[in-house]
């Protein structure tokens, strides 16, 4: 699903790259942490999936498409495949929690047959079924991100990146995203999640990349945080 | 994408910077008033042209005695006047009109103003010969020739008053469009900062539709709707701009000139020509002003 090879990223601003010589592979349907202090280059590395930003040097392909020959106008079409959630959930304050979900099926020209079908569905899947008409301040932290999720998922994305998710969330609350995170996984969605909370990686138990100064310290399959931190 | 949604989103964004939407609709509004004045300007220069056309002449008149004196041109000093004139190489036509003759033109000319008959007679009148050259511009040989003849009282060459009227009818002309293009870099530089404002207020939904992969264009579509509506509304503003000078300035002032024939009249037909050449001028400039803004500026 994701394969980086040798991928470097440095900003002229910056004398140290934001991204070291990264090497990496992620398979389809895998649940992955992406963990790292602040400026370890976890942002870097998920604008750069999103083909937000290219790659000094190396390879990335996503969902077999080489992002470095990607040509501008075929952008769009990648990000189609990919959903995004984060911290800040980024709704819209002005419309209602259906609306925020059907305005990503809108911009990409869905027929309006398929928004009506599919806004319910995922919104039962969220677990927000009979809050569509409310506005986003009328919701939890907890209920704003289930319809930030909601809205990654609602095109059936091939990969989730979640740039931390439960940033602004309590522990309990925390634990309910996680779990629709999961359950999106098992759907096949593989999923890539950006996190500082130990708590949950400890708990989850999945791979576990760590970068630290852009590069990769640790790759494990079922890792936790970090050992005696 | 349906347009339902994306007219919404252009009405929404137009009511969301109200205050900079009004701004630049009068600055677009102004540019293409003033840029319609030039054109019914070009337009009446042409209509002028076509009026007087051949029908341009010298006219040497003859004094006031003269004229009263031999009103049919009979006695020698006229004919033989006449007789030399028709005689000129330079002159392809020419004929003698009367007083009386004078008078009945004038009054054909003003039948539709009596204050203009009242003020004149026949007497006010001057009898005279109407010339016409195979040279207009060779007209200071005829005033070099019969400007001292006696008899003679004046003599007029109608080109050249033709010629001072274009003279200000130009200079007008390019004076509208010199303001009109100022006016519309200002409507430009407004229209470019609309749109940097519309898409910082919208950043977010932007910042959506750029991950959800919404197309570049798809993206851009709603701010270009939105300049283009407000620019064919400033044009709406100028052709009702131009209508209300047509009707509240020109047609009061010189609507007497008008309907003498003497000057071309405005009319709402030429207002109807003008109208799509503004609305087109007004949303090209507005899209044309977007779609560089967004380019060169928002990240979409």
């Amino acid at each position: 699903m994701i394969h980086l090879s040798h991928v470097s990223k440095s900003y002229k601003t910056s004398t140290r790259p934001a991204l070291d010589d990264v090497s990496l592979d992620v398979e389809k349907g895998e649940f992955s942490f992406l963990i790292g202090p602040s400026g370890s280059g976890k942002s870097t590395f998920l604008r750069m999936l999103l083909r937000e930003e290219s790659p000094s040097k190396g390879e990335i392909v996503v969902a077999g498409h080489n992002l470095g020959k990607m040509r501008r106008s075929k952008v769009p079409a990648h990000r189609r495949s990919l959903g995004c959630v984060f911290q800040d959930f980024r709704l819209l304050q002005n419309k209602t929690v259906d609306q925020n979900i059907a305005f990503a099926l809108e911009v990409i020209g869905r027929p309006r047959s398929v928004i009506k079908k599919v806004v319910p569905e995922v919104l039962d899947l969220v677990g927000l079924e009979g809050k569509a008409n409310r506005m986003p301040h009328e919701l939890s932290g907890g209920e704003q991100q289930r319809v930030a999720i909601a809205r990654a998922f609602v095109n059936r994305p091939l990969l989730l990146l979640a740039d931390e998710p439960t940033g602004n969330l309590d522990p309990d609350t925390s634990g309910d995203i996680m779990l629709l995170l999961e359950r999106i996984n098992r759907t096949g969605t593989t999923v890539l999640m950006a996190t500082h909370d130990n708590n949950i990686v400890d708990s989850m138990r999945r791979r576990v990349i760590e970068l630290q100064l852009g590069k990769i310290v640790r790759d494990e399959s079922r890792g936790v945080y970090g050992v005696g931190r | 994408m349906r347009a339902g949604y994306v007219f919404s989103e252009v009405a929404t964004g137009l009511r969301r910077n109200v205050t900079m939407t009004i701004a630049m609709i009068l600055t677009t509004g102004i540019s293409l008033g003033l840029l319609g004045l030039g054109l019914l300007i070009v337009k009446m220069t042409d209509d002028t042209k076509a009026i007087y056309g051949d029908k341009v002449e010298i006219l040497i008149y003859l004094t006031a005695d003269q004229s009263k004196e031999d009103p049919n041109c009979l006695q020698p000093l006229c004919s033989g006047l006449l007789t030399e004139l028709q005689a000129n190489p330079e002159i392809s036509e020419v004929y003698f009109e009367s007083q009386e003759q004078a008078y009945e033109r004038y009054k054909k000319q003003f039948a539709n103003q009596p204050a203009m008959l009242e003020i004149a007679t026949a007497d006010a009148l001057q009898a005279s010969f109407h010339i016409k050259l195979y040279d207009p511009q060779r007209f200071e040989v005829i005033t070099q020739q019969y400007g001292d003849r006696q008899g003679v009282g004046s003599i007029q060459d109608q080109a050249a008053f033709l010629e001072r009227l274009f003279v200000v009818l130009n200079g007008m002309r390019n004076a509208t469009i010199i303001l009109a293009v100022i006016q519309a870099a200002a409507a430009f530089l407004l229209i470019s900062n609309m749109v940097q404002i519309a898409a910082y207020t919208r950043r977010t939904e932007t910042e959506i539709m750029r991950l959800v992969g919404a197309s570049r264009w798809r993206t851009q579509l709603p701010f270009l709707i939105e300049a283009v509506v407000a620019g064919l509304i400033g044009a709406a503003i100028a052709v009702g701009g131009l209508f209300a000078v047509k009707t509240f300035v020109l047609d009061r002032t010189l609507g007497a000139l008008f309907r003498s024939g003497i000057l071309p009249a405005v009319s709402t037909a030429d207002l109807v020509t003008v109208a799509p050449i503004l609305g087109g001028a007004g949303a090209v400039l507005a899209a044309v002003s977007a779609y560089v803004t967004l380019r060169l500026y928002v990240r979409i």
